[in-house]
């Protein structure tokens, strides 16, 4: 396994894969420590290793390739059973004849959403990652080879279901959307903070359940302000269409705004105002 | 649980750049704000570096706290919290450290004669 990044040898499958970056890293400055008392000389080593640097570099050269082809990518994440897939199918069908659209769906294991996605009509490429929790950048670099986005496409980078793991591993994506449903508690952006203060946008699915369970919408809005001040919020519904011309529009908004943040890691993101793909 | 791939991160990274040298101590910087547990770290040291070159090394973990401004009052203040609260009582508080990950320093066991395969190395 790469010793950075964690790519290759990973029970990790999305078909041939192109295991292509170079294994350069920061020099290491070593200072004599003298002896330690046994039959050995003890040496320190001032190595200064980010452990995230190696996914963070290739989450870079992900976004290089998507920004060279105009793609522009989104990475969804959320809780399993948040409704991520079915708001996709919505998203590919009625969106999808105005913006070229194209999944990467990453799962532990099946390829169930995959065929979904390509059943309303979008390509798209299944990541399973075994026993893997997230997905980091060199699965994406190998799932884009073989999604093969086309020019001027909107990449949907559907997260394994997971409020955790995937906050940490940049993709090189241009907006995380950070997805709950009103059967979670309205709490959850307090409960799971390293996820939502990066999300560029907070969606809220399936509102047509409201009336059926108890969930505070304007508690939830200000819980996702406070984890992360001044995020975009849209409520939807998938199955009966509420906000969805909301959601189309940020969409819109993305593909047309000007290339300007930078690719890092996600935790040194935290805090930084979000990017304004806000619908005009 | 991604600190098991954290940390099989940090065995790879320590016999990559320094080859065959058994390891006495690795000392960590794992912010406090950086999403990661160290005790769950602690937990899958031994495991991954079994058989490895740093089989038995005593790791250490620096754990810095975060610093923060409040974007209301500009108050600047050290804080453990992933979102924390200024004193003025405003959420809108800006974090600006406490999220390292890194590998700060190892230590070698080099034996007489043989200095161990230290790429870069500079010894006085």
């Amino acid at each position: 396994m790469c010793a950075t990044c964690g790519c290759g040898g990973d029970g990790v499958r999305i078909g041939e894969a192109e295991h292509g970056h170079g294994h350069g890293h920061p020099e290491s400055v070593v200072s004599d420590d003298g002896r330690s008392g046994d039959q050995s000389h003890s040496r320190r080593v001032e190595l200064e290793v980010d452990l995230l640097a190696g996914n963070d570099a290739l989450a870079g050269r992900n976004r290089r390739r998507l920004d060279a082809a105009g793609v522009r990518a989104l990475n969804l994440m959320s809780s399993p059973g948040s409704g991520k897939t079915t708001l996709l199918e919505r998203t590919v069908r009625e969106l999808g004849a105005e913006v070229p659209c194209a999944v990467l769906e990453g799962d532990q294991e099946t390829a169930l959403d995959t065929d979904r996605i390509a059943a309303a009509g979008a390509r798209a490429v299944q990541i399973n990652t075994g026993a893997g929790c997230h997905l980091d950048a060199a699965m994406v670099a190998r799932g884009l080879d073989a999604l093969d986005p086309p020019p001027g496409s909107l990449v949907f980078v559907e997260n394994v279901g997971n409020l955790v793991c995937p906050a940490l591993f940049a993709l090189g994506e241009h907006a995380r959307v950070v997805i709950m449903s009103v059967t979670e508690g309205a709490d959850k952006p307090l409960k799971y903070p390293h996820m939502f203060r990066t999300a560029d946008l907070v969606l809220l699915t399936k509102v047509d359940l409201l009336p059926y369970v108890e969930f505070d919408v304007a508690r939830w809005v200000g819980y996702a302000q406070r984890a992360r001040p001044g995020v975009a919020v849209l409520e939807v519904s998938a199955t009966r269409g509420d906000g969805l011309d909301g959601w189309f529009d940020w969409l819109r908004g993305l593909v047309t705004s000007p290339v300007t943040s930078p690719v890092t890691g996600s935790v040194t993101t935290a805090g930084s105002p979000p990017p304004p793909p806000a619908p005009g | 649980m991604h600190e098991l791939g954290i940390t099989q991160s940090v065995v790879d990274a320590v016999t990559d750049r320094l080859g065959p040298s058994p390891v006495r101590r690795v000392r960590l910087e794992i912010g406090r704000l950086s999403g990661v547990v160290p005790d769950a770290v602690r937990f899958c040291f031994e495991l991954v570096t079994a058989g490895t070159t740093l089989e038995g090394a005593v790791l250490e973990i620096d754990e810095p706290e975060g610093e923060a401004r409040c974007r209301t009052c500009g108050t600047a203040f050290a804080t453990s919290e992933v979102l924390p609260l200024c004193a003025c009582g405003s959420a809108d508080v800006e974090v600006l450290g406490g999220a390292s990950l890194r590998i700060r320093e190892v230590e070698l066991v080099a034996r007489e004669g043989h200095p161990g395969d230290v790429r870069g190395a500079e010894v006085d």
